[in-house]
C-alpha cells in the first residue's frame, strides 16, 4: 500500500494543495482512505493528521470506512422521490438484503443516499464508481445486481446509451441531455471553435472588458453580478499572477444547464474560458467539475488536449505571441457549498470547502491569496457570442436588466423535463406550457435555495429585476404534498450541506425543520406558524454565506405563498402543544436500571 | 396594592443562576419591597401557596419530577421566564444528549474509573427517585415559556432589570453589557 500511495504522491508532485485529488485517488483505489494513508499524507505533504482527517470529513465521496467495491449512491432529491425513488430503494433491498447506508458483508456492495446529482430531468438516477445510471425501476436494479455480483466492470453494465459523443476519448452514457429548445447565443447551430478566440486577440484586454461590460452580461451562476465589471476589479487589484475559475460545481437541486454545456459544448465554455484569460492576464485557468459529473472527465480532458493540439490553448495562443493559458480540471468530492466561490477556492487549496469572510473578494484574494474571477459554466460560454456578435447584438435580447438569454432546467412533474434556452423575461406561464406541465399547484423557481411560487404568480417573469434564477424550474403537481414531500427534503438537504461554521446555519435549519415536522405530525399551533415565519428570517442576516443565508427559504417561501397548507394542518386553538411523552422518554433509562413506569412517583 | 408574587425553582441546573440573582447585593432590600415570594429556595415554601405572577425557572428537564415541577409552575404562575442557558438550551447537562442514557447510566455506575465500591453492579431503582429522561430537555419544549433571558448564568442586572420591567410594566433595560457573553 505505502508504494502505492507514495506514487499517488508522487504524481501531483507532493503538493498539499493537491489533496483532493489525492484523495480520491485513494479512495478510488481502496474504496476508501486507510489509516495508513492518513499516516503517509500528512507525513509527505507536511500537514498535521488532522488537516488530512478533516478534508476527508469534510467530503461526500471521501471516507474513512469502506464504502464498497461498488459504491452505489442513489440521488434523494424530491424529483427523484417523486419518480418512484421508494420502489428502487426496495428493490435494492431485496436483491442485496442489506438496508441502504451499508455494505454487503462481502464487502462488495455498498449503496447510499445521496444529495442532487443533477439528474432531475432523467430520475430517479444513481451513480456507481462514477458512471450514471438514470431511469431506474425495479427491474433495471435487478438487472444491475446481477451483473455486479457476475463480476462486470462498470462500463459493461451501462447497457443503454442516452448521449454518445465521438470525440478522441468517446462519451458513452446513459445520460440524456434532452435539449428541449436551442437558443441565439446557446446552441446555435452556426458556432465554430476558434473564431471568437482569434476575433479577441486582435483587440486588447481592455477592449474586451469593455465590450463585455458593455454587453450586460451578468453572472448566470445565481448571483447575476456583472461580469466585466468582476473583471475589472481584478485587472484593478494587479499583480502578475491571475486565476480564471469556471465554477461547474452545479449543486442546486434541479439545475442540470451546466451538465448539459459540458457536453455539448466543451469548446465554447474553454473558449470562452481563454478570452476570460487573455482579458485578465491569467496564465492557468481550473474548472472545478463537481464529483458527480466524473463521468464526462476523461472527455473533457481529450477536448483539452485537442485545443491545445490546435493551438487554442498553450503558449502563444492563436499566433499571439505571449498569450499562454492552459486549463485544468479539478474534480470535486460532493459538497453543494464548495459551489459557493470562496468555499470552492479553499477545496481548490485542498482544504475543507467552508466559506471564507468577504471581503476580500476573490478578485482580491483568491486562490493561493492570488486575484482571482471565478465564472459560472453559462457566463463563460456567453462571452463568446459576446464577442463575436457585439454588445448591442447581446443586448437586443431579454429584458432592461438581464441582458441575453439564460438555459433553464426544467423539470418535475410535466412531460417535457430538460434544458431550454429562452430569452431573459419570458414568464413562468410560458414554460408550463413548453414543458407539458399540467395542474400544477407551485413552481419552485432557482432551487432551494430560491423560492416557491403559486399560480396567482405564474404571469411573473424570469429576470434579475422580478424572478432571478440560476437556471432552474421544478413544477410540481396538484397531487403532491408540498411539505411533506418538498419543503421537508428542501431543508434536509440544506441541514446535510451546511459547512457549519456558523451557528444560525448549523442550528437554526435543525429546529426549523424539526418545527415543520411537529406540524406536519399533526401537534402544530398557529403559534408555531408565525414562529416558523419569524426564526426563518434570522438565517439571512447572520449567516457569513449564501447557504446559510437561504437555507430557510423553503419556509420562508411556502408560509408567504401556501400559507394555508400550514394552517389546515393546525388541528387546535391551543397557542401551544408539546411533543413531549413523558412514558416514551422514561422507557429507555427505565428499562436499563429494571424499573416500572408509575405515576406520580413520590416526590420528596 | 397587593404586591406581584414570584416564584422560583431550580431543575437540571446548578443554581448558579440562583446565585446570580442573588448578586443584586443591596437592591435585595428594594426586591423585598417590590414582590412577595411564594415557592422558592428563596424563602424555602415547597409548595405553592396560591396563585403566582413570576414564575423563574432555572435548568431544563432531565428526569420526571422536572417534568412535574415545571408544569406545576405553569399551573401556578401567569408568566413564566426561562433564566439562563440550561433553562433555554439544556445547557451544561444536555451535553449527555448524544449517548444513550442507557451507556450514562453504566458508565456511572458500573464502568466507570471511579467506580470502586459497587460490588454487587447496583443501578439506583428506588421509586422514590426520578425516572430519569433520555435527554435533558429545554423547557420550552415541555410548557410554553413567555421570555428568555440568556446567559450561564444571565448577569444579576439582567435578571433585575427583567423583573422590574415585568412588574412595572416599563421597557426593559437592556445595555450592552448585561447581553454581552464575553
Ligand atoms: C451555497 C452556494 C452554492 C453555489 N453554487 C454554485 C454553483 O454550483 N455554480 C455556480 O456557478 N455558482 C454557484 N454559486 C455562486 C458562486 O458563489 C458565484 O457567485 C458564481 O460562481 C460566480 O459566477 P457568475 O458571476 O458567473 O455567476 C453558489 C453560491 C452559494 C452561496
Ligand atoms: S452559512 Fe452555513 S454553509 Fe455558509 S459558512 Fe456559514 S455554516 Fe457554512
Ligand atoms: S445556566 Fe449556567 S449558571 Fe444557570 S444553571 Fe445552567 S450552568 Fe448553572
Amino acid at each position: 500500500m505505502r508504494e502505492n500511495i507514495l506514487s499517488i504522491i508522487e504524481k501531483y508532485q507532493k503538493d498539499h494543495r493537491r489533496l483532493m485529488d489525492i484523495l480520491i485517488a485513494i479512495q478510488d483505489t481502496y474504496r476508501h482512505i486507510p489509516d495508513e494513508a492518513v499516516d503517509i499524507l500528512a507525513d509527505q505533504l507536511d500537514l498535521s493528521k488532522v488537516d488530512v482527517e478533516q478534508t476527508i470529513s469534510f467530503y461526500h465521496f471521501l471516507s474513512r470506512e469502506p464504502v464498497g467495491k461498488y459504491a452505489i449512491y442513489l440521488n434523494d432529491s424530491a424529483v427523484a422521490n417523486i419518480s418512484g425513488r421508494a420502489e428502487v430503494v426496495q428493490a435494492f433491498e431485496e436483491e442485496l438484503g442489506i438496508s441502504f447506508n451499508n455494505v454487503t458483508a462481502d464487502g462488495l456492495i455498498g449503496m447510499w443516499d445521496t444529495a442532487d446529482i443533477g439528474m432531475n430531468d432523467q430520475e430517479p438516477a444513481a451513480l456507481i464508481n462514477g458512471a450514471v445510471f438514470t431511469k431506474l425501476t425495479p427491474k433495471k436494479v435487478k438487472n444491475l445486481v446481477a451483473g455486479i455480483k457476475a463480476g462486470k466492470d462498470i462500463p459493461d453494465l451501462v447497457t443503454e446509451i442516452g448521449e454518445e459523443v465521438n470525440g478522441p476519448a468517446a462519451l458513452s452514457t446513459m445520460v440524456t441531455n434532452n435539449i428541449r429548445q436551442k437558443g441565439a447565443i446557446l446552441f446555435s447551430d452556426d458556432y465554430e471553435v476558434g473564431q471568437a478566440l482569434k476575433q479577441a486577440i486582435a483587440q486588447t484586454p481592455e477592449e474586451i472588458v469593455t465590450e463585455v461590460k458593455q454587453s450586460n452580461l451578468r453572472g448566470r451562476g445565481g448571483a447575476g453580478f456583472p461580469a466585466g465589471l468582476k473583471w475589472d476589479f481584478c485587472r484593478q487589484s494587479g499583480g502578475d499572477e491571475v486565476y480564471l475559475i469556471c465554477n461547474a460545481d452545479e449543486g442546486e437541486p434541479g439545475t442540470f444547464k451546466d451538465r448539459v454545456i459540458l457536453t455539448e459544448l466543451p469548446k465554447l465554455l474553454f473558449e470562452g474560458m481563454a478570452i476570460a484569460g487573455y482579458a485578465i492576464g491569467a496564465k492557468q485557468g481550473i474548472v472545478y467539475l463537481r464529483y458527480e459529473y466524473r463521468y464526462m472527465q476523461a472527455y473533457l480532458e481529450s477536448i483539452l488536449q485537442e485545443l491545445r493540439d490546435q493551438n487554442f490553448l498553450g503558449k502563444n495562443i492563436a499566433g499571439k505571441a505571449g498569450f499562454d493559458f492552459d486549463i485544468r480540471i479539478q474534480l470535486g468530492a460532493g459538497a453543494y457549498v464548495c459551489g459557493e466561490e470562496t468555499a470552492l477556492i479553499e477545496s481548490l487549496e485542498g482544504k475543507r470547502g467552508e466559506p471564507r469572510n468577504r471581503p476580500p473578494f476573490p478578485v482580491q484574494r483568491g486562490y493561493l491569496d492570488k486575484p482571482t474571477v471565478v465564472n459560472n459554466v453559462e457566463t463563460l460560454c456567453s462571452v463568446v457570442q459576446v464577442i463575436l456578435e457585439g454588445a448591442e447584438w447581446f443586448k437586443s435580447f431579454g429584458t432592461s436588466e438581464s441582458a441575453g438569454t439564460k438555459l433553464l432546467s426544467l423539470s418535475g412533474d410535466c412531460k417535457n423535463p430538460g434544458i431550454y434556452a429562452v430569452e431573459w423575461g419570458v414568464t413562468v406561464q410560458k414554460l408550463i406550457r413548453r414543458a407539458g406541465a399540467t395542474n400544477v399547484q407551485a413552481v419552485q423557481i432557482g432551487g432551494p435555495s430560491g423560492m416557491c411560487i403559486g399560480p396567482d404568480q405564474f404571469n411573473r417573469q424570469l429576470a434579475f429585476e422580478d424572478l432571478a434564477t440560476g437556471g432552474s424550474l421544478i413544477f410540481i403537481g396538484e397531487e403532491r404534498d408540498l411539505l411533506g414531500d418538498f419543503v421537508v427534503n428542501f431543508m434536509d438537504f440544506f441541514i446535510d450541506e451546511s459547512c457549519g461554521s456558523c451557528a444560525p446555519c448549523r442550528s437554526l435549519n435543525v429546529i426549523l425543520r424539526n418545527k415543520l415536522l411537529k406540524i406536519l405530525d399533526g401537534k402544530g399551533t398557529n403559534q408555531d406558524i408565525d414562529e416558523l415565519y419569524k426564526w426563518a428570517g434570522v438565517g439571512r442576516v447572520t449567516n457569513r454565506c449564501g447557504l446559510g443565508q437561504t437555507a430557510a427559504n423553503p419556509i420562508l417561501s411556502t408560509i408567504e405563498n401556501f400559507r394555508h397548507l400550514y394552517e389546515d394542518l393546525v388541528e387546535t386553538n391551543e397557542n401551544f402543544v408539546s411533543t413531549f411523552d413523558l412514558k416514551d422518554s422514561v422507557a429507555e433509562s427505565n428499562a436499563a436500571v429494571d424499573r416500572e413506569f408509575v405515576l406520580p412517583h413520590k416526590t420528596r | 396594592m397587593t404586591k406581584p408574587v414570584l416564584a422560583t425553582t431550580s431543575l437540571a441546573g446548578c443554581f448558579g443562576c440562583h446565585m446570580s440573582f442573588l448578586d443584586i447585593d443591596e437592591r435585595i432590600l428594594e426586591l423585598i419591597d417590590l414582590v412577595e415570594f411564594n415557592k422558592s429556595p428563596v424563602d424555602d415554601i415547597k409548595t405553592f401557596t396560591k396563585q403566582c405572577d413570576i414564575g423563574l425557572i432555572e435548568g431544563g428537564c432531565c428526569n420526571s419530577e422536572n417534568i412535574e415541577v415545571l408544569k406545576d409552575f405553569r399551573k401556578n404562575c401567569n408568566i413564566l421566564v426561562s433564566v439562563g442557558e440550561c433553562a433555554i438550551m439544556g445547557g451544561l447537562p444536555a451535553l449527555r444528549n448524544g449517548i444513550s442514557i442507557k451507556e450514562c447510566l453504566e458508565e456511572a455506575y458500573l464502568d466507570g474509573p471511579t467506580v470502586k465500591a459497587n460490588t454487587e453492579k447496583i443501578m439506583p431503582n428506588d421509586e422514590e427517585l426520578p425516572m430519569l429522561l433520555d435527554m435533558v430537555y429545554p423547557c420550552h419544549e415541555i410548557v410554553k415559556i413567555d421570555y428568555f433571558l440568556p446567559g450561564c448564568p444571565p448577569r444579576a442586572d439582567l435578571i433585575w432589570n427583567a423583573l422590574v420591567a415585568l412588574v412595572t410594566g416599563d421597557e426593559l433595560k437592556m445595555p450592552y453589557e448585561v447581553v454581552k457573553f464575553d
